[in-house]
């Protein structure tokens, strides 16, 4: 047998050989290679449908992976610098629920950024450990939450010395990076394991003008969304994991929630598209680059909107910064991020990847080209004359430290009572509440409900931002401890 | 021996002109770009094998573009004209002594090179004075400029290719704002007949009265374009095509033309009941 390199796409070989075998299926999926459900076969097409099968011998299994994916998850290993790899099929979020899972047991404490994803505080409520929230810098003009600082990480550790783990955002939404050398070193040196959420990092392990990586840096495990940056499909990703980490034991704690029935339409996608990012990745990436540094320049030169970049770095809080993201601070025009989101779809058919208070953030990839990247930047001036107002009396400040008065678990599996969220001050709450994109959770279950936290909620929905999490789909009630 | 070209007008209705010879062939950035030689038609230019214009025929487009903004405007200086690479608007306008300069932005300067080379019909007149040429994205040349143009001149291709971004509300804005304010902008408008075309030419007419007080549209026939019905969109900060239009006014330059005329000028804003209706539905 010959050496796999990185040329190589073992699950996607495997599946154009299978489809030459011409195997008759009496297994799962019941489609049947699409013959079944002519429509969707139509509508997906029919190699799509031709490779929408089931694991079996040629194939490997994800739960118990000993050949092609074996394989793969061997060179994706290697092509991001990592000791192991797996293949993940549930989203980011299950590679987030994993890591966390792993770290911690019931009642262990876990160190992390209050921004974070709510995948990492739906993995608090299952695993029952505590969290530790580190709260992050704020810019005050932006309206956005930073990184953690190393000062007050250090200081986290000091006050809690049995904590057996440390999240990280590599980086936030807004492409904002914390020391994550610096924090593994500190981490390390107290015996704890260093968790990164890389959902918006996946570039940084292909490029030369990118923040570290998580593998780089030292961390133990990183959870990259291959699918945002990437360009494999939706709800794949991997779990890259260093030399400390006990993969097998690793892969029995993603079998307790991850599906038996592995996509691969997922897989080979994740396969591929690993190929592309090793062989080309360097390249794309720098188009991807120029493009957003492009498209910064010209929305800054309309005036009033503020693209930000690198300058911001403070070497702290903003240890670095992702020049591949293209932020956009909204409201010196006189207009919310969110209105500006609308604004954008509706009278632009313009679809960004989403809008806050303050901000918008617009996705660029290689997948871009230059004429529609004008479009955009056009749209903004045009929103800007068009719609443009003075920019006082707008709500900035977004970041409001939560008051943690229970864990998570308990909370969400306490007894509860629904109350009107106007009523809700005081109370502790069960569930969350967050707008979606980005899903960082404005209240998590354990929270209480500040005065303060129900103006920011009234003011989002207020503006029109989409706002989940609530057993109440229109968010006018919230559910309480009794 | 038989060389033809074939445009697919619809997926089921295909266009053919029998080629003499090909001139040219060659990919710019943007797109393939062709010129062939005919005996029916002449001389003809393609873009990704859409027909862009015809010796025999190109007269037409480019005088009802050209003339029915001219005419309407009391005092037109300074015009911008974007596309139209092989500069068959540039040598209609070039015909008004009153023009003072004429912008001409194509974002594709092989279209040009090869129209001077190929073309002389209608690139003879892209060396006059009066005309600069850039070469960028219309949809970013037009951002920068604020109460500069007394008409523009969009002559894009189809909104799907390079062109596309010269079909967005974001572009017409652009121009609403690059215009003076009895500025005129006039449009390619793409065809109501088969349902493809019509589909684009109701959604950038919705956009157009969306972004311009004014906003009529008129009629040309076009032999060469799919079904050979064909329209253009007159959008308008002060002046109304046909209320505001001084015939005589126009009649005393004495320019000869082949097409254009004072009656045809008010006849073109008069639309067919369908196409009537379309419009309404957008509007």
């Amino acid at each position: 047998m010959t050496e796999l390199s990185q040329v190589n796409a073992p699950i996607y070989e495997a599946l154009r050989r299978f489809r030459r075998m011409r195997v008759v299926p009496f297994d799962v999926p019941g489609h049947k290679r699409g013959r079944g459900n002519m429509e969707l076969t139509e509508f997906l097409g029919e190699d799509c449908m031709n490779v929408d099968v089931n694991s079996m011998k040629p194939l490997d299994n994800l739960c118990h992976p000993v050949s092609v994916i074996k394989d793969a998850e061997m060179l994706a290993a290697q092509a991001f610098g990592a000791f192991n790899a797996f293949f993940m099929v549930g989203g980011t979020t299950s590679a987030v629920q994993s890591m966390i899972m792993y770290a911690c047991k019931e009642g262990d404490k876990i160190i992390m950024p209050r921004n974070v994803h709510r995948s990492a505080i739906n993995a608090l409520i299952l695993t029952g450990a505590v969290p530790v929230y580190v709260n992050p810098d704020v810019n005050k003009q932006l309206g956005i939450s930073l990184g953690m600082s190393v000062s007050q990480v250090e200081q986290a550790i000091r006050d809690n010395p049995d904590a057996k783990a440390i999240m990280v955002n590599n980086p936030t939404y807004y492409g904002i990076c914390s020391d994550l050398r610096r924090i593994s070193e500190l981490a390390h040196a107290h015996g704890m394991l260093v968790l990164a959420d890389e959902a918006h990092g996946t570039h940084f392990y292909f490029g030369e003008c990118f923040p570290v990586t998580a593998m780089a840096a030292g961390a133990d495990i990183a959870s990259v969304s291959m699918h945002k940056s990437g360009g494999s499909l939706t709800q794949s990703s991997f779990l890259l994991m260093g030399s400390k980490v006990n993969a097998d034991y690793m892969r029995q704690v993603i079998n307790l929630t991850q599906t038996t029935s592995a996509s691969y339409l997922l897989l080979s996608s994740l396969d591929i598209s690993r190929k592309r990012l090793a062989l080309s990745g360097r390249e794309i990436f720098a188009q991807t680059v120029e493009m957003a540094e492009y498209a910064r320049s010209e929305i800054n030169d309309i005036g009033g909107y503020y693209a930000y970049s690198r300058e911001l770095i403070n070497g702290d809080s903003i240890f670095d910064f992702d020049v591949s993201k293209l932020s956009v601070f909204t409201l010196p025009v006189g207009l919310a991020g969110i209105e500006v989101y609308d604004l954008l779809r509706d009278e632009y058919d313009i679809q960004i990847e989403f809008g806050d208070i303050g901000n918008i953030l617009a996705y660029i990839s290689v997948g871009d080209r230059k004429r529609d990247i004008e479009r955009l930047i056009s749209a903004l001036s045009e929103i800007k004359r068009r719609f443009g107002r003075n920019g006082a009396d707008m709500l900035s400040h977004e970041y409001i430290s939560p008051v943690v008065t229970e864990t998570p678990r308990k909370a969400f599996y306490s007894d509860k009572v629904s109350v009107p969220l106007k009523e809700s001050a005081g109370r502790v709450c069960t569930e969350f509440v967050m707008c979606y994109p980005p899903g960082i959770p404005i209240l998590a279950p354990g929270e209480l409900i500040t005065q303060e936290i129900i103006e920011y909620i009234m003011y989002a929905k207020e503006k029109g931002c989409q706002m989940t999490g609530t057993e109440d789909i229109n968010i006018e009630r919230l559910n309480v401890q009794v | 021996m038989e060389l033809w070209f074939t445009e697919r007008h619809t997926p089921n209705v295909k266009f053919s002109i029998k080629v003499d010879h090909q001139l040219y062939s060659g990919n710019s950035e943007f797109q393939r770009i062709d010129v062939f030689d005919s005996k029916e038609f002449g001389r003809f230019l393609t873009l990704d094998g859409y027909m862009m214009l015809t010796e025999k025929d190109e007269f037409i487009y480019h005088e009802m573009i050209t003339h029915v903004p001219m005419a309407v405007h009391p005092d037109p200086k300074n015009i911008l004209v974007i596309g139209a690479g092989d500069g068959g608007v540039v040598r209609e306008l070039t015909r008004y002594s009153s023009v003072e300069s004429i912008d001409l932005v194509e974002i594709d300067e092989l279209v040009v090179e090869v129209s001077r080379k190929f073309l002389p019909t209608t690139s003879c007149r892209l060396d006059d004075e009066r005309v600069r040429i850039y070469y960028e994205d219309g949809v970013k040349f037009i951002r920068r400029c604020e109460n500069k143009y007394d008409i523009i001149i969009v002559d894009s291709t189809d909104p799907f290719g390079p062109g596309e971004g010269l079909f967005t509300k974001e572009f017409y804005g652009s121009c609403f704002k690059a215009l003076r304010e009895d500025g005129i902008m006039v449009n390619q408008h793409e065809s109501p007949f088969y349902p493809e075309d019509a589909a684009a030419m109701q959604r950038s007419h919705k956009r157009i009265v969306e972004s311009f007080p004014i906003s009529r549209v008129y009629q040309a026939h076009i032999p060469t374009y799919p079904s050979g019905h064909w329209l253009f969109g007159f959008a308008s900060k002060k002046y109304h095509p046909v209320r505001d239009y001084e015939p005589t006014k126009w009649s005393m330059l004495g320019m000869k033309t082949r097409y254009y005329n004072t009656q045809l000028h008010c006849g073109a804003f008069a639309l067919p009941n369908y196409v009537e209706e379309m419009l309404k539905d957008v509007e």
